[in-house]
């Protein structure tokens, strides 16, 4: 690594622990964009390296989010009696307790996540093209209708989790923390994973399947492993959002196919698939769109937004990185010889 | 669970029950082969997966609901029946436009690439559409309340109402009548010549550019009355075209491309098989019933391509 890149890594991650101290009032927003960086860089492990375009990652959100509901609340209470109670004041929990929920939530929800991964997609990878993200996308929706059917975890009501004990600032402070920690790791694995042998190989899968199952790949193995990576990071992300969010409920806010869900993939477009910084980026622009037109169309925000998918999907489907490739490939590290024509 | 027990118990002890489900299910399955039809024949002809179907549908729900609520053919002397009926050619116009302007603006842009991005393009276009419906209408559901009977069989077990039968009589009508198009029409015949080969089709000077418009705004035209027909008897509101979207999904995955029969079978059975499953379960259930459903039609599928697969090695 070059002493450039160290300074800039370095600059990089000062600026992202010091943000919630420059930007006070901005802590809750820049723990979003986290959220979307990781759901975007998990997306793209499948939809941009691998060439599976799921449209159910969203599913591994809220799971998350129930898991880590479940397991806090099962360590302080009983789960149904506390869900038959709509959360009423009467339930406590202790900083021991808190705490211990919010570990063991967040890493039980990431590992339960991987295990849906691993089984859906044991099912669903011998889908290929569109019937894949019709597939993903139908799980999710499956998933959210039968979750808000059911009564234990609180039906269409939704769950409630448990306050923070403390100072609320303090809790903004470290949420914000927890989703830039899973942010960085997920950054520094996935750069780390696709200068692996593994890369290589889900790279040759979205190349070209048969010849890398002909090359010797076991192709799915090795997708079912990558679904279940991005898995636990979108599980741990949704875990974290659980106690952000303090209440949610099973339709809009854990299995919301058409906000969150359809947003990665989104950020994942205009940033530029299949590359490292693409869906970091994405995650940026589109966060600040989002949040422009929120404040500015409001009531038309989702028209705005629409639109959006359209136009990045229709015109500008390789995203920045995808259009800088094109037009600086020298910054990529290609080379491009003058005089030869293409 | 011991609810879900009675509910079976019920359809043994009271087979008239069986009968009513199953009548009930094949009216509103006419209307999801209606949607599915648009979306097999899009789909087969362009390669194009349209996630904004249900939303065309509720789309024509509207027109048809406004040209009756604003009162312009009531002001001619019809009657709100009237005026409904009415509203089906309407909405299949209005439709018609609607689809050609989607498919000048982003659909001619997608149908030479790869199949995600139409599914992409199409679900920010449903997205677009939902919200603009919300922004117009409001998100009340919506329905016309038509002052028809309702004929009673077996002591009032069985209830029919006459505006369902017209609808049903309608969908079945205008099936018949693209059929016939398809068949005869020199469009008809661009359309499936198309379908099987473009770049041959293309060479023997046909338009296919023109066919693609046409068979888009075809298909959103029969979306349009199926919409029109749904407001009629059941409600429309801005976000319920995806479950219309799923469910032509789910038919057209079972029954295949191209194949009306099987696309019109696979309609009334889904229909059917999705009442049964909210009486079992309760009405809470139907959206998963129908998504649960499409998973077991991939399922399904993936199994038997397996087979093939190894069949062949």
């Amino acid at each position: 690594m070059t002493m450039r890149r160290l300074v800039f890594y370095g600059a990089l991650l000062a600026l992202s622990l010091a943000a919630p101290f420059l930007f006070p009032a901005f802590k809750t927003q820049l723990a979003t964009l986290w959220l979307m960086i990781i759901v975007a860089l998990s997306w793209d492990m499948t939809g941009g390296q691998m060439g599976y375009n799921s449209l159910g990652n969203i599913f591994f959100y809220g799971t998350g989010m129930y898991v880590a509901a479940v397991i806090t609340i099962a360590i302080a209470h009983d789960v149904g009696e506390y869900t038959a109670a709509s959360g009423g004041g009467i339930y406590t929990w202790t900083w021991g307790q808190y705490f211990a929920g919010l570990v063991i939530g967040t890493l039980g929800a990431g590992f339960f996540c991987a295990v849906c991964a691993a089984v859906i997609g044991w099912i669903t990878f011998g889908l290929r093209g569109p019937y894949f993200a019709i597939g993903t996308l139908g799980v999710a929706i499956a998933a959210g209708e039968l979750v808000s059917n059911w009564d234990w975890v609180g039906g269409g009501q939704g769950i409630t989790m448990p306050n923070y004990p403390g100072d609320f600032e303090r809790f903004k402070l470290l949420i914000y923390y927890l989703f830039a920690a899973l942010g960085i790791t997920l950054f520094v694995f996935v750069s780390w994973l696709y200068s692996t042998r593994f890369g290589a190989a889900i790279n040759a899968i979205r190349d070209d399947e048969e010849k890398a199952e002909a090359m010797g790949i076991h192709t799915l193995r090795y997708k079912m492993v990558t679904w279940a990576m991005a898995a636990v990071f979108v599980g741990a992300a949704g875990a974290v959002s659980a106690f952000q969010l303090i209440h949610f409920e099973p339709l809009e806010t854990a299995y919301q196919t058409i906000n969150l869900g359809i947003f990665m993939v989104v950020c994942v477009l205009l940033g530029g698939k299949g590359t490292l910084w693409g869906p970091v980026i994405g995650a940026v622009m589109f966060h600040a769109f989002k949040e422009v037109t929120w404040s500015y169309f409001l009531g038309w925000q989702w028209i705005a937004l629409g639109a959006l998918i359209v136009v990045v999907v229709v015109y500008f489907q390789d995203g920045l990185m995808g259009y800088l490739r094109q037009r600086r490939p020298d910054w990529f590290g290609m080379r491009v010889d003058a005089g030869e024509t293409p | 669970m011991d609810q879900i027990l009675f509910n079976i118990g019920l359809l043994f002890q009271f087979p008239l029950v069986n009968l009513k489900i199953v009548i009930d299910g094949l009216m509103i399955g006419a209307i999801f082969a209606l949607a599915a039809y648009g979306l097999a024949l899009v789909w087969g002809v362009m390669n194009v997966k349209n996630l904004a179907q249900g939303d065309f549908v509720i789309a024509g729900g509207y027109t048809s609901w406004f040209l009756v609520r604003t009162g312009w053919l009531q002001g001619l002397g019809l009657s709100d029946n009237a005026a409904a009926l009415i509203g089906v050619p309407v909405a299949i116009a209005v439709m018609a436009g609607i689809g050609w302007i989607c498919y000048r603006l982003v659909i001619t842009r997608v149908v030479e690439r790869d199949l995600f991005t139409s599914l992409l393009a199409t679900f920010g276009l449903a997205i677009m559409m939902a919200q603009i419906m919300n922004l117009l209408f409001g998100s009340d559901t919506q329905s016309l309340k038509l002052e028809y009977d309702t004929l009673y069989f077996a002591d009032g077990l069985i209830d029919v109402p006459i505006a369902k039968l017209i609808g049903v009589c309608m969908a079945a009508g205008l099936a018949v009548a693209v059929i016939l198009f398809m068949k005869n029409s020199r469009m008809g015949q661009a359309i499936r010549a198309t379908s099987q080969d473009s770049r041959a089709a293309r060479v023997l000077g046909i338009d296919t550019e023109r066919v693609y418009a046409f068979t888009f705004s075809l298909n959103a035209a029969i979306c349009g009355a199926a919409g029109a027909i749904i407001v009629m008897v059941w409600v429309i509101q801005p976000f319920y075209g995806i479950t219309y979207s799923i469910r032509a999904f789910v038919i057209v995955t079972a029954a295949g491309l191209g194949n009306l029969p099987g696309v019109i079978a696979a309609g009334l059975g889904i229909g059917a098989a999705e009442q049964y499953g909210s009486h079992v379960f309760g009405i809470g259930y139907q959206q998963a019933i129908a998504v649960l459903l499409l998973l077991l039609v991939l399922v399904w599928k993936l199994a038997r391509q397996r087979r093939q697969r190894r069949v062949l090695e």
